[in-house]
C-alpha cells in the first residue's frame, strides 16, 4: 500500500533537501572510494569455480581423455567434436578433440561428465576473439589451471 | 560604421566564437569525469593527461562517422533542425559583457560585442528561438518519440520562459537599464543600508544581484535550468521514457550539434547568471587585492596596468561562469527527473506567483528607496 | 559604408518568399516554420529602421512565444494535409477571392504611393531618441505616463480574452461531464 507521509514545510520547500543531496554527491565525488578496476593493469580474481576457457588435462604429457563419448553426449550446446583412434598399446584416445567455442555456453555439463577428470573449464576469462573460433586438441592440452 | 568599428566587433565576435568551441569539449569531460566520480567511479581517463582528450577523440569520431540521412524524415526539415538549434545558442553571449572597458588609441573598448540598448530582450529573444530547433527536429523526425519529445519542450519553453522573463524584471527594476552593461557595471557600487537603516563600512558588501534579489535569483536559477534541458528538467529527451526524445533519429555530427547547442546554452545561461546575479566581471573578494599586488610587483603603469586589470576581471568572469556550468553538472547528477504534471505545476503554480510576488515586493521597496 | 540597402531588400525578400512558402506550403507545421522566418525578418527589418525593442519583441513575442504555442496546437492536434484540404472550390468564388485579392494589392500599392517617404516624425528622430537613454527607454517612459489608458485597457480587453476562452472550454468540459 502507498502511504503518504506528511511532510514538513520546509521539507516541502524542496531546496534544503535539494542541497542537502547536492552535499551528498559531493561527498560521494570527493572521498568515496573508487570502484573501478583498471582493467589492463589492474584484473578481477574470479574464484577457482569460474567456468572459463576449457583445457584437457594431462598426466605425464598425455592426455587423460579415453574418448568415451560422454562430453559431446551430455553437452547441450553440441559444440565438443571427437574422433577417436588407438594408441599402440591399444588405448582409446582422442585423435581429434575439438570445441566450437561460438556454440559453448560454459555450463561445465562436460566436466562433471568426465570419468577420466580429463575435460575442464578453467579460470582465464578474456577470450575475446576478432574470428570463429574453434580450439583444437592441441591448443586444449595447454595446462591452463590446476583443477 | 567605419573600418575599425568593424575590425573591432570582428575580433570581439571571433574570440568569444573560439573560446565557446573550446568550452564545449572541456564541459562533455567534466560532464563525463564528474558524473563517474559521484557515482564512484573514475570516468575517461586514458586519452591525454586525466582524459582530457577524450573529448578530442570524440570530436574525431563524430567527423568521420557515416552521416546517413533516414528515408521517412523531411529532409530539408530534418538538416536544418541542429543548426537551428546551434546558432542561437551562439549568438545570445553577443550582449553578455565579459570583462570592463579599456582604452586603447583614443578608443573606449568595451569587452562585449554588442550593448544594445535592448540587451536583457535580446537575450530572451534569441533564448526562445533555440525551442524552435528541437521542435524542428521532433516534427521533421517523423516519429512518434521525437514528435513526444518537441511537444514536451514547446510546451515547457512557454512555460518557464515566463517566470524566467518575470523573474529578471526585479533586477531590471533595481539598476534601472536593461543594458547588460550597465547592470554589470551598477554592481560593483555598495550596499549602503539595510531597510532603512544605514550600515556600517564594515558589513558593506557590493550590490550583485543576488543579495538584492535573492528571491529572483532563485526564480531566474530554476527557469534558466527548465530552458537549458538540463536534469531535472529534461523531459524533452527523458531518456527512459522517450527513448531519447527529440533527437532520436540523428546520428554523428548532426547529433554532435545538439550536444553543442546544449553545452553552449549553459554557458550562455552561466554567463547571464553570473552577469545578472554574481557581479559579472567585478573582481571576487580578495582578487582587487592579487590584482594591486601584482601591477606593484612588476611595476606595471598606464596601459599594462589596464590590460592586467582586464585579464583579472576576465578570470574573475571566467571562475563566476565555470561555478555555474558545474552547478549544473552537479545537479544534472544529483536529482532525478520531474514527472511532467510536477513540471507543469511547479512552472505555472510556483515560479509564476513566486516571479510576480517579487516584481511586487521589489517596487515597493524602490519605492521606499531601500534598494 | 551604408549597406543598409543590400539588408533592407535581404529580408524584405526572404520575408516575401517565406509568406509565400506559408500560403503555398503542403503541411501546416511547415507553413508555421515559415511563417517563423516572416517574423524573422520583420525583426531585422525593424532592427534596420533603428527600431531595436520592437525587433525584439517580434522575435520575443512572436516568433518566440505565439508561434511555438502555434506549432504545439498544430502538432498536438496531428493536423495533417487532409485537414487543411477544403478540395476543389468552385470556379466563381475562386473568381471573386481572386479579384478581391488583387483589389487589395491595389489599394495598399495607391495608399503607399500617396504617403510622402518620410513620415512625421517630430521630436523622435533618432539623434533625439539616442540623447533621451535609448528606444527602450523612450518607449516605456511614453507607454507609461501619456499612453498608460490604452495600453492598461489594451490588457483589460486581453484579459477578457482570456477569461472567455476559459469560460469557452469550460462550459464544453461541463457539457461532456452531464
Amino acid at each position: 500500500m502507498l502511504l503518504k507521509k506528511k511532510k514538513s514545510f520546509l521539507q516541502e520547500f524542496y531546496l534544503i533537501e535539494i542541497i542537502k543531496g547536492l552535499m551528498i554527491t559531493m561527498k560521494n565525488m570527493l572521498f568515496s572510494p573508487k570502484v573501478t578496476i583498471q582493467f589492463p593493469e589492474e584484473r578481477r580474481n574470479y574464484s577457482d569455480r569460474y567456468r572459463g576457457m576449457h583445457y584437457i588435462k594431462a598426466t605425464n604429457g598425455v592426455e587423460n581423455c579415453t574418448a568415451c563419448m560422454l562430453c559431446p553426449t551430455v553437452c547441450p550446446a553440441e559444440c565438443i567434436h571427437i574422433e577417436a583412434g588407438e594408441r599402440p598399446d591399444k588405448e582409446k584416445y582422442p585423435v581429434k578433440f575439438e570445441i566450437d567455442l561460438l556454440r559453448c555456453c560454459f555450463c561445465g555439463m562436460c566436466e562433471e561428465a568426465c570419468p577420466k577428470d580429463a575435460i575442464k573449464l578453467s579460470n582465464i576469462y578474456e577470450m575475446s576473439t576478432t574470428h570463429r573460433e574453434v580450439y583444437d586438441k592441441q591448443f586444449l592440452l595447454e595446462q591452463r589451471g590446476n583443477k | 560604421m567605419e573600418t575599425l568599428d568593424w575590425i573591432e566587433v570582428g575580433a570581439k565576435a571571433g574570440f568569444l566564437v573560439i573560446v565557446l568551441l573550446q568550452v564545449v569539449p572541456m564541459m562533455v569531460w567534466v560532464e563525463r569525469r564528474g558524473s563517474a566520480l559521484m557515482q564512484n567511479r573514475l570516468g575517461p581517463n586514458r586519452c591525454g593527461p586525466l582524459g582530457l582528450l577524450q573529448s578530442l577523440a570524440d570530436v574525431v569520431k563524430f567527423l568521420w562517422k557515416e552521416d546517413p540521412v533516414p528515408g521517412h524524415v523531411e529532409p530539408f526539415y530534418y538538416v536544418l533542425a541542429p543548426l537551428v538549434s546551434v546558432v542561437p545558442a551562439f549568438m545570445t553571449f553577443a550582449v553578455i559583457p565579459f570583462a570592463s572597458s579599456i582604452q586603447l588609441g583614443g578608443r573606449t573598448v568595451q569587452f562585449q560585442v554588442a550593448d544594445l540598448n535592448v540587451g536583457l530582450l535580446y537575450v530572451f529573444s534569441i533564448a526562445s528561438l533555440g525551442v524552435y530547433g528541437i521542435i524542428m527536429a521532433g516534427w521533421a523526425s517523423n516519429n512518434k518519440y521525437t514528435m513526444l519529445g518537441s511537444l514536451r519542450s514547446s510546451s515547457q519553453m512557454i512555460s518557464y520562459e515566463l517566470s524566467m522573463g518575470l523573474s529578471v524584471i526585479g533586477i531590471i527594476m533595481t539598476f534601472s537599464s536593461v543594458k547588460l552593461g550597465d547592470i554589470a557595471r551598477q554592481q560593483g557600487q555598495l550596499i549602503t543600508q539595510l531597510g532603512p537603516f544605514a550600515l556600517p563600512e564594515m558589513l558593506q558588501i557590493p550590490k550583485w544581484g543576488i543579495f538584492v534579489q535573492p528571491l529572483g535569483f532563485l526564480v531566474f536559477l530554476v527557469a534558466v535550468f527548465a530552458e537549458t534541458n538540463r536534469l531535472p528538467f529534461d523531459l524533452p529527451e527523458g531518456e527512459s521514457e522517450i527513448v531519447a526524445g527529440y533527437h532520436l533519429e540523428y546520428g554523428a555530427m548532426k547529433f554532435a550539434l545538439f550536444m553543442m547547442a546544449e553545452y553552449l546554452n549553459m554557458t550562455t545561461a552561466s554567463g547571464l547568471l553570473a552577469t545578472l546575479y554574481f557581479g559579472g566581471w567585478q573582481l571576487l573578494p580578495g582578487m582587487a587585492w592579487i590584482l594591486h599586488g601584482v601591477q606593484d610587483l612588476f611595476g606595471l603603469t598606464g596601459v599594462y596596468a589596464e590590460w592586467a586589470r582586464v585579464l583579472f576581471e576576465g578570470t574573475s568572469f571566467s571562475i563566476k561562469v565555470a561555478f555555474f556550468m558545474w552547478l549544473f553538472v552537479w545537479v544534472r547528477w544529483t536529482l532525478p527527473r520531474f514527472r511532467y504534471d510536477q513540471l507543469m505545476d511547479l512552472g505555472w503554480k510556483v515560479m509564476l506567483p513566486l516571479s510576480l510576488g517579487n516584481i511586487f515586493v521589489t517596487a515597493i521597496l524602490i519605492y521606499y528607496g531601500w534598494v | 559604408m551604408n549597406i543598409s540597402p543590400f539588408f533592407f531588400y535581404g529580408f524584405g525578400g526572404i520575408a516575401i518568399a517565406c509568406a509565400l512558402l506559408v500560403i503555398l506550403g503542403k503541411s501546416p507545421v511547415s507553413s508555421a516554420f515559415s511563417l517563423v522566418m516572416v517574423f524573422f525578418s520583420f525583426a531585422g527589418i525593424y532592427a534596420l529602421l533603428d527600431a531595436h525593442l520592437i525587433a525584439a519583441l517580434q522575435i520575443f513575442v512572436y516568433a518566440g512565444a505565439i508561434m511555438v504555442l502555434f506549432i504545439f496546437v498544430i502538432m498536438l492536434l496531428n493536423a495533417d494535409v487532409p485537414t487543411f484540404d477544403l478540395g476543389r472550390t468552385h470556379l466563381g468564388i475562386r473568381i471573386v477571392a481572386g479579384s478581391i485579392s488583387l483589389a487589395t494589392l491595389l489599394i495598399f500599392i495607391w495608399a503607399f504611393k500617396e504617403t510622402p517617404l518620410t513620415a512625421p516624425v517630430a521630436q523622435f528622430t533618432p539623434e533625439n531618441i539616442e540623447a533621451a537613454g535609448g528606444n527602450t527607454q523612450v518607449v516605456s517612459e511614453l507607454m507609461f505616463s501619456e499612453y498608460l489608458l490604452p495600453f492598461e485597457l489594451t490588457s483589460v480587453l486581453l484579459l477578457a480574452a482570456i477569461i472567455g476562452a476559459v469560460a469557452i472550454a469550460k462550459r464544453k468540459l461541463a457539457a461532456g461531464r452531464s
